[in-house]
């Protein structure tokens, strides 16, 4: 036998093989034109976007830029001793152009960040610069280190050499309530300032039970839908999605007319005697408002691919299993219930996902006890102008939702996922 | 020891779903131990209903249900016993085929090696052993259709109740699925209930066949006394092919009536018909109309050919006779010697016997 196979070759005489890329050809390329817009909308407002903010999030290059020279010196120093004169001298070159461009005190403000006490030490120097109070003929490490006891303290040059690298984990840590210290160790903040690690923790036990709420609200609702007669699962399926026609912020504002303390549904409670009229529960500005108006707006989002993949279960399967001796329980959790397992995982991992992000219902109903990351996020866009800091946290929600995906993939199977 | 002749018996059964039209009405019928009884009809007549009620997935308004002398309509499906084979199988696409067969055994609590011994039993019945540890979806479908039937007679149940499961598969596998069925019936002498619309299958399968329209069982009798002596002509109409002339009886004698046509008269089979005067409609089977007949046949008319069709085995002939364009003749292809042309008037006579009288349609 031949080692090659034999080419088939066309009546032409053209390889079939070419003959039919050659005719497939037009078609590929037709289909790319018809995605290449949805490409490209994607490219520029999703991926674009999070490759910024991941730049952003860890970038620390505005120092590296600042002080060029006295990093390149540096590179020699081993960081235990006060360093040399040449380090001095660079330092000096570097914060004189800097005085010039009167960036001196964003200098100060970002090594102020990295250890207390810069922006005094900077300042006297600034002004030592500015009457050309140095000498450059002289020792310029000893005139500095007179300028102020603190240059002549060595954590305060390890703290600037921290500073060297294009790049910063500063801010996830920060996220995390940790933070580099001085010997290059990971640390935790003291324990009154922890607030990042408490609103990671809410944000996953809200989001977790939301889930478990629509999970347990929509099952039914999802199998009547798929069983009932249409005249019926229609009226039904409208009364479903009616939340989708309203807005997110009307549906949010009348939840708090309804659950505020002197709310409808407080007026109720005290009306048929459940609670004393001065003793109003509060049902918002905390957990409960927060579950409650989230479960109600994420509610499609689990009953609608229950819906779908229960419609494709033929009601002769529990008939089938009733018929071959199951009692209807039996017929259920043997039968139906593992078929709409792809429903279940579809829905749990929408809703999860989206109440993981959820922004404003939180911030409008939940109160100081029930807001989540995301309020935290929108507060260092808007309020801190801290955008390195949001870009870190809003990578690290998308990476712990990519890591949930992760793990359902491994559980479950995503080939099992079934949205419609 | 004898065989119980009531195992199954519908009694005054009625049926309504919305409380205005009856599905069926006052259903009296009796099924013996070990009879393959078909349910047939067309859609809608009320059969797939009565298979239902069997089965317990739907109450009977009126009447009860018997199974082994025990009324059944308060004993709810999963304790009846009964297996069902549906249309579009049911098998759990989730679970292997050994699971499935499986299943009836472990919700009875069965041992596991006997669960074991069992599965196999069921599946080398079906010839389908060794393929235990398949997915439902990686079967054909006459696999499928084969492990539905082993699922269903797996447990033991005294009644297997079939509802169109041959449907959905083509015409070869049919038919042999037909026979595959008919000779386990026959191995393990189970009763089954089948529904069909499908006459051939019925004609091929059972024992007794139930003609359903409109709710009430038309006629209930073996294939060939259906066939071959209808009760009416609705049944005459669905089981095979049939030529009908409707006229009017003008003479009536104990086993032969005069029928006046529009143009023409023929003699006939009263069956119910009973007096002068009576409407009637008369039906005859293409193969009892035979073309220049060699014997002595006590109707014979002169027809025209309108049409000739050739259908490998035989020739149908379609005639122009007594003002019916659709007079239908089957003509075996190993008569060569006619001349069956467009245009062409031949002889054609059957007997008064095969020419049944029937009521009006």
């Amino acid at each position: 036998m031949s080692s090659e196979t034999k080419q088939i070759l066309t009546t032409d005489g053209i390889p079939l093989e070419i003959s039919l890329k050659k005719a497939e050809r037009k078609n590929k390329i037709k289909a790319f034109l018809l995605v290449a817009p949805l490409l490209l909308f994607l490219i520029i407002t999703y991926i674009f976007p999070i490759g910024e903010m991941f730049t952003r999030s860890i970038d620390d290059k505005m120092i590296t830029n600042m002080l060029p020279k006295t990093f390149k010196s540096m590179e020699t120093w081993d960081g235990k001793e006060l360093p040399s004169e040449d380090v001095f001298a660079s330092f000096l070159s570097d914060f004189k152009i800097l005085v010039e461009k009167k960036e001196h005190g964003k200098l100060a403000q970002r090594l102020n960040k990295e250890k207390n006490g810069f922006n005094t030490i900077t300042k006297k120097l600034f002004r030592q610069v500015k009457r050309n109070k140095i000498d450059e003929t002289q020792s310029i490490k000893e005139q500095i280190m007179k300028v102020h006891k603190r240059w002549r303290n060595v954590e305060y040059w390890q703290a600037i050499k921290r500073t060297a690298p294009p790049y910063t984990s500063a801010k996830y840590l920060k996220a995390m309530d940790m933070y580099l210290n001085e010997d290059n160790k990971i640390t935790q903040v003291s324990e009154d300032r922890r607030i990042h690690r408490i609103l990671w923790l809410r944000t996953v036990e809200v989001a977790f039970f939301v889930t478990v709420f629509c999970f347990l609200m929509g099952y039914p609702i999802a199998h009547l839908l798929a069983t009932l007669p249409m005249k019926y699962s229609n009226l039904l399926m409208i009364c479903v999605l009616l939340p989708f026609w309203t807005s997110l912020l009307v549906r949010t504002a009348s939840w708090m007319i309804l659950l505020q303390q002197q709310g409808v549904v407080n007026d109720f409670f005290v009306m048929i005697g459940l609670v004393a009229d001065d003793n109003r529960p509060e049902m918002m500005y905390n957990k409960v408002g927060t579950y409650v108006a989230m479960t109600q707006i994420l509610l499609p989002f689990m009953v609608l691919p229950l819906y779908s993949v229960m419609k494709t279960i033929s009601p002769s399967l529990m008939r089938a299993g009733k018929s071959l001796g199951g009692t209807p329980f039996v017929a259920f959790w043997k039968v139906y219930f593992p078929l709409t397992i792809p429903g279940i995982g579809a829905g749990c991992l929408l809703v999860f996902i989206l109440a993981i992000g959820y922004y404003i219902t939180p911030a409008l109903v939940g109160g100081a006890s029930g807001t989540l990351i995301s309020n935290q996020i929108a507060y260092h866009m808007k309020t801190t102008l801290d955008w390195s800091f949001a870009s870190a946290m809003g990578l690290m929600l998308l990476g712990g939702v990519l890591v949930i995906y992760w793990l359902y993939n491994k559980l479950v199977g995503v080939d099992n996922i079934k949205l419609g | 020891m004898s065989k119980n002749t009531e195992f199954v018996k519908f009694d005054k059964v009625d049926k309504s779903y919305d409380g205005k039209v009856l599905v069926v009405k006052d259903l009296n019928l009796n099924i013996s131990e070990g009879e393959f009884i078909t349910m047939l009809g067309p859609s809608g007549s009320g059969k797939t209903t009565c298979l239902m009620m069997l089965a317990g997935f739907e109450t009977p308004t009126n009447g009860e249900i018997y199974l082994d002398s025990n009324p059944i309509s308060n004993i709810p499906p999963h304790k009846r016993g009964i297996g069902m084979v549906f249309q579009n199988y049911a098998l759990f696409p989730h679970m292997t085929v050994y699971e499935n067969l499986a299943f009836p055994l472990r919700v009875r609590k069965v041992q596991k090696d006997e669960i074991d011994k069992k599965v196999d039993k069921a599946l080398s019945m079906v010839s389908l052993s060794g393929f235990e540890s398949r997915m439902p979806a990686q079967l054909s479908g006459g696999q499928q259709q084969r492990v539905a039937v082993a699922r269903a007679l797996v447990f033991d149940p005294a009644v297997v109740l079939m509802d169109e499961p041959l449907g959905a598969l083509d015409k070869n596998l049919r038919e042999s699925m037909q026979y595959e069925i008919k000779h386990i019936h026959e191995n393990i002498g189970v009763t089954v209930v089948y529904v069909t619309h499908d006459q051939g299958e019925a004609l091929t399968m059972s024992n007794r066949i139930a003609v359903f329209n409109d709710g009430k069982v038309q006629q209930l009798s073996s294939p060939d006394k259906l066939y071959e002596e209808p009760v009416n002509s609705f049944v005459a109409e669905f089981i095979g092919e049939n030529n009908t002339f409707g006229g009017e009886v003008t003479d009536i004698s104990k086993n032969v009536c005069k029928v006046k046509l529009q143009n023409g008269e023929i003699l006939a089979n009263p069956i119910s018909v009973s007096s002068k005067g009576d409407k009637t409609t008369v039906s005859i089977r293409p193969e009892r109309a035979l073309i220049n007949p060699k014997d002595k046949m006590d109707n014979n008319q002169t027809g025209k050919i309108e049409e000739v069709i050739y259908h490998g085995d035989h020739t149908r002939v379609r005639l122009d006779l007594l003002g019916n364009k659709e007079f239908i003749l089957k003509v075996p292809n190993s008569s060569n010697e006619l001349d069956l042309k467009l245009g062409n008037e031949i002889k054609v006579g059957w007997n008064s016997q095969d020419a049944r009288a029937l009521d009006p349609k």
